[in-house]
């Protein structure tokens, strides 16, 4: 697109709805005044795989919660960890406590490795590779600690309903210490990195905000929420698990640069605040964890029986590391699968203010700012520029868009 | 803000919706080991005092969070459940509200309610392509999830005849259709 081409102010761009960095698909309309986005619609659904479908006509809830974690490649614990508590909720079947402390660690281990790895994808939006690969390096040290402890890096297969399948015993807690000190010893610089960083504070400050009034309106949940005010926070607001022992409180940004705007800086604010939120929770498990039993029916063939005749429906609330997962499941006796299944992640709910964080921003902000609510299906593969006035129609690809990033960083740091 | 008790919320919907209002049911368990109680409130309605209902937990809480609206199809009927969340922002305090409505099948209508509470729109759309319950009111009608090329006068959720016919769902290779 050339300047001089333009007849008249407002463009249609869509961009998306395929890009292979990004984890899933979305397409956005975005209708531009210049540089200037006035106006932005959101379409989803280019991957609806029917998992709901099949939990409710293949599987069996024990099935199912393997289908849970298949939801979602980066939120694969609190998927299954929503599930199994729906299901408790309609069943009554209460989990032994040790157990709901070795989910709230894993559950944990997960935002950090989410948090950072938005921290890397973050720094790569707005074309400052270092961080990028500073931020992917320290989450591997995560990744291994979650292999060494459930077996795996990505799914785990930790649930189970009415407790989890493995054991964190005596021996592994050194190791778990360990990484969290490798954490504890990072944190400063990484905060140095990401807050002080002069051009990271240019591109993200006053950019992409989202005032405390409209995130209450638009239902906005999780870090996204949190960085403009709100304080709500699942693990605080109704603690599941053992977050009911611990005193969590929800993080703003308030607490690090005394105000709250609402921008993207904050929410990195709220992100980095939460990684150590994490490690001290996983610190305070691993000090509290009650001893006895993992599981409260440690017979399938039981447990199964017990789900089939069970009868009635519950909700399940998790904080995932984008914010509050749901998931509502009813039971009939006699039935094998579920009879109704509904999933909520916290994408669904923040991809309604989407239009308010990119309104009034410049085009070249759109991947940090529309990154900046770490949305779980993205972005900006492929951008067709449609000029409304001459019928004319130009591609502008994903790394044409980044490049724009990349200059607006360049010119800024001048 | 004041905050009420479970029983309390119940008994103030039933005091407001009267004959609109069929039953309260309060869900308590308790958690790790502490044993902190939480409840989950499930409220019956029926249709036409839904909107009423919703702006009578407005004045509970100024922005009630609603998660979600799950349905099901139960044969004779279609169950909404609006899942709300009150009291939030304070340690232990939350409360999980649902507000549960039956729609006949034969008249299968909801009032909007995005406009006092805009998030709705996502959710609301979704029920309505899916579920194909008629949003009365709703600012934007298009679909959510489904394509374009969608048939019209199917839904998904549905397990009756307006749901997916047997030849749009595709069987494995060496599997037995259920």
């Amino acid at each position: 697109m050339m300047p001089g081409e333009t007849k008249k102010a407002t463009y249609t761009i869509p961009i998306g709805p395929i890009h292979p960095a990004l984890k899933e698909p979305v397409r956005l309309a975005l209708s531009v005044d210049g540089e200037e986005i006035v106006d932005v619609d959101v379409f989803v659904g280019q991957v609806h795989r029917g998992i709901e479908w099949l939990g409710m006509n293949r599987n069996n809830p024990i099935q199912t919660i393997y289908l849970a974690e298949r939801v979602c490649g980066i939120c694969n614990i609190c998927h299954p960890f929503a599930f199994v508590m729906a299901v408790e909720h309609a069943t009554g079947i209460t989990p032994p406590a040790r157990a709901e402390y070795i989910r709230t660690i894993i559950a944990e281990m997960e935002r950090i490795h989410s948090h950072l790895l938005w921290a890397g994808v973050a720094a790569h939006e707005i074309g400052f590779d270092t961080i990028f690969y500073l931020a992917w390096r320290v989450r591997e040290e995560i990744m291994d600690l979650m292999e060494y402890v459930t077996g795996n890096r990505i799914t785990k297969a930790m649930f189970q309903i009415g407790g989890v399948r493995r054991d964190i015993t005596e021996e592994q807690f050194p190791r778990i210490r360990k990484s969290l000190d490798y954490y504890k010893s990072l944190f400063d610089q990484l905060k140095r990195v990401f807050l002080d960083d002069r051009t990271i504070r240019m591109r993200t400050k006053n950019v992409g905000i989202l005032k405390k009034e409209d995130a209450l309106k638009l239902l906005t949940v999780g870090p996204t929420a949190r960085a403009s005010g709100v304080t709500k926070d699942v693990r605080q607001d109704q603690p599941y698990a053992a977050y009911a022992d611990l005193d969590i409180k929800a993080i703003t940004p308030d607490m690090v640069s005394g105000t709250v705007i609402g921008d993207v800086y904050d929410r990195i604010i709220v992100r980095l605040l939460e990684v150590k939120q994490s490690i001290e929770i996983i610190e305070q498990c691993l000090e509290k964890m009650p001893p006895g039993p993992i599981l409260a029916q440690p017979k399938m063939a039981v447990l199964l029986k017990t789900l089939t005749e069970a009868e009635g429906d519950g909700i399940g609330r998790a904080e995932a590391p984008r914010g509050e997962v749901i998931h509502y499941v009813r039971l009939e006796a006699g039935r094998e699968t579920l009879t109704n299944w509904r999933i909520r992640a916290p994408t669904y709910v923040n991809l309604m203010c989407v239009p308010l964080i990119l309104n009034g921003g410049q085009i070249a902000d759109v991947p940090i700012a529309f990154a900046s609510i770490d949305p779980c299906l993205s972005c900006t593969n492929r951008t067709v520029i449609t000029d409304q006035a001459l019928g004319e129609r130009s591609v502008m690809d994903y790394e044409e868009m980044h490049r724009l990033s990349i200059q607006k960083t360049r010119e800024l740091q001048r | 803000m004041e905050i009420l008790s479970p029983e309390e919320i119940a008994d103030s919907f039933k005091t407001t919706l009267r004959d609109g209002f069929i039953d309260a049911k309060i869900h308590r368990c308790e958690v790790a080991v502490r044993k902190n109680i939480f409840s989950t409130i499930w409220i019956y309605v029926k249709g036409e005092a839904f909107r009423e209902a919703v702006e009578h937990l407005c004045k509970l809480q100024e922005h009630p969070h609603l998660a979600m609206i799950s349905s099901c199809d139960l044969g004779e009927h279609i169950e909404l459940i609006y899942h709300f969340t009150i009291y939030y922002g304070r340690h232990l305090e939350e409360l999980s509200l649902g507000l549960r409505v039956n729609l006949p099948k034969s008249d299968l209508k909801i009032p909007t309610i995005t406009d006092i509470i805009p998030g709705a729109l996502f959710t609301e759309r979704e029920t309505q392509e899916m579920m194909g319950v008629e949003v009365v009111g709703i600012p934007d009608k298009r679909r959510l999830f489904l394509p374009e090329d969608f048939p019209e006068g199917v839904y998904p959720w549905r397990t009756d005849e307006k749901g997916p016919p047997d030849d749009v769902l595709r069987v494995l290779p060496g599997r037995e259709p259920k």
